[in-house]
């Protein structure tokens, strides 16, 4: 009989505290703080696998900074004509 | 790596266009929005120049400065970007920009704007990484591709250099040279014209 009883009493209990868990408030908006960028953090672009996209040419290992920055380089030389083509 | 930037060559740029229409297919940018566009001056005049232009990336961007909301954000590249579910639309950041660079698209039937969109140096914004919700919202992320923005890259007469600003710059120092000019294509008196009157001289002294 005691053992029904607390079985009820604990039921009860849990059954109070999850239903009060569903009245905690959460903050609906960003805390505002002048100057500070808020938003969702960005990923860099050297933290993406190369290998992901169809038509990439440029080559690096993932998370490699450097290799992205050389990569990257060297491909913004496609845009100097005089290491393209040749100099005239 | 400095900082990502662009750099229109003047004396290339025909004025094409092809560098808006590169942009404008690369991001499926919505009707009404312009992220980059050519600008000529003295049109029709013997000596006209046109220049494409678009955001500059500045380095102490005034955007970022007016944004009520602080949702502009510098990338460790130099490239600004920012949080379009942040972004209230209320236009500061167009009055701000000395380029014009701020879009808003026209929402709703009561010619209400919408959230702001510019140039993203082709580097799409905080989302994931080429993922559907990056491109509808900020448009493509060459630059997490290994690739360079669109309108440099397709550039036909190769006017409009776009990268690392260390690299673009020797890229046009280099040219500016062979064109058989040289020192005298760069420093103050070349960006900003010599004096008509050399003799005369700024006031100097001290105030009365």
């Amino acid at each position: 009989m005691i053992s029904a009883r607390k079985l009820v009493i604990t039921v009860a209990a849990l059954a109070v505290t999850a239903g009060l868990a569903g009245c905690g408030e959460r903050e609906q908006v960003v805390v505002y703080q002048q100057g500070k960028y808020q938003g969702k953090p960005d990923t860099k672009p050297w933290d993406n696998d190369p290998g992901a996209s169809v038509y990439t040419s440029s080559k690096w290992a993932k998370g490699d900074q450097g290799g992205w920055e050389t990569a990257l380089k060297s491909r913004t030389q496609n845009q100097n004509e005089y290491v393209r083509i040749g100099d005239q | 790596m400095a900082r990502m930037k662009f750099l229109c060559d003047d004396e290339r740029c025909i004025a094409c266009n092809g560098c808006v229409t590169a942009c404008k297919q690369e991001n499926e940018v919505p009707w009404g929005v312009n992220r980059r566009r050519v600008v000529t001056l003295n049109e029709g005049v013997r000596g006209e120049r046109s220049i494409s232009v678009a955001c500059m990336h500045c380095s102490d961007a005034p955007c970022m400065a007016v944004c009520p909301v602080d949702c502009f954000y510098h990338t460790e590249e130099g490239v600004v970007l920012h949080d379009k579910d942040m972004c209230i639309g209320c236009g500061y950041c167009f009055y701000a920009c000395p380029f014009g660079a701020p879009q808003f698209p026209q929402a709703g039937a009561f010619g209400m704007r919408g959230k702001m969109d510019k140039c993203t140096f082709c580097a799409g914004g905080p989302e994931k990484d080429n993922s559907k919700e990056e491109f509808a919202k900020y448009g493509s992320n060459r630059l997490a591709q290994g690739k360079l923005p669109a309108c440099a890259e397709m550039c036909s007469t190769k006017a409009l250099l776009g990268g690392d600003g260390d690299v673009i710059a020797d890229i046009f120092r280099n040219r500016a040279i062979k064109r058989g000019k040289g020192s005298e294509v760069w420093g103050w008196g070349t960006a900003y014209g010599k004096p008509d009157h050399p003799q005369q001289q700024a006031p100097t002294g001290a105030k009365s």
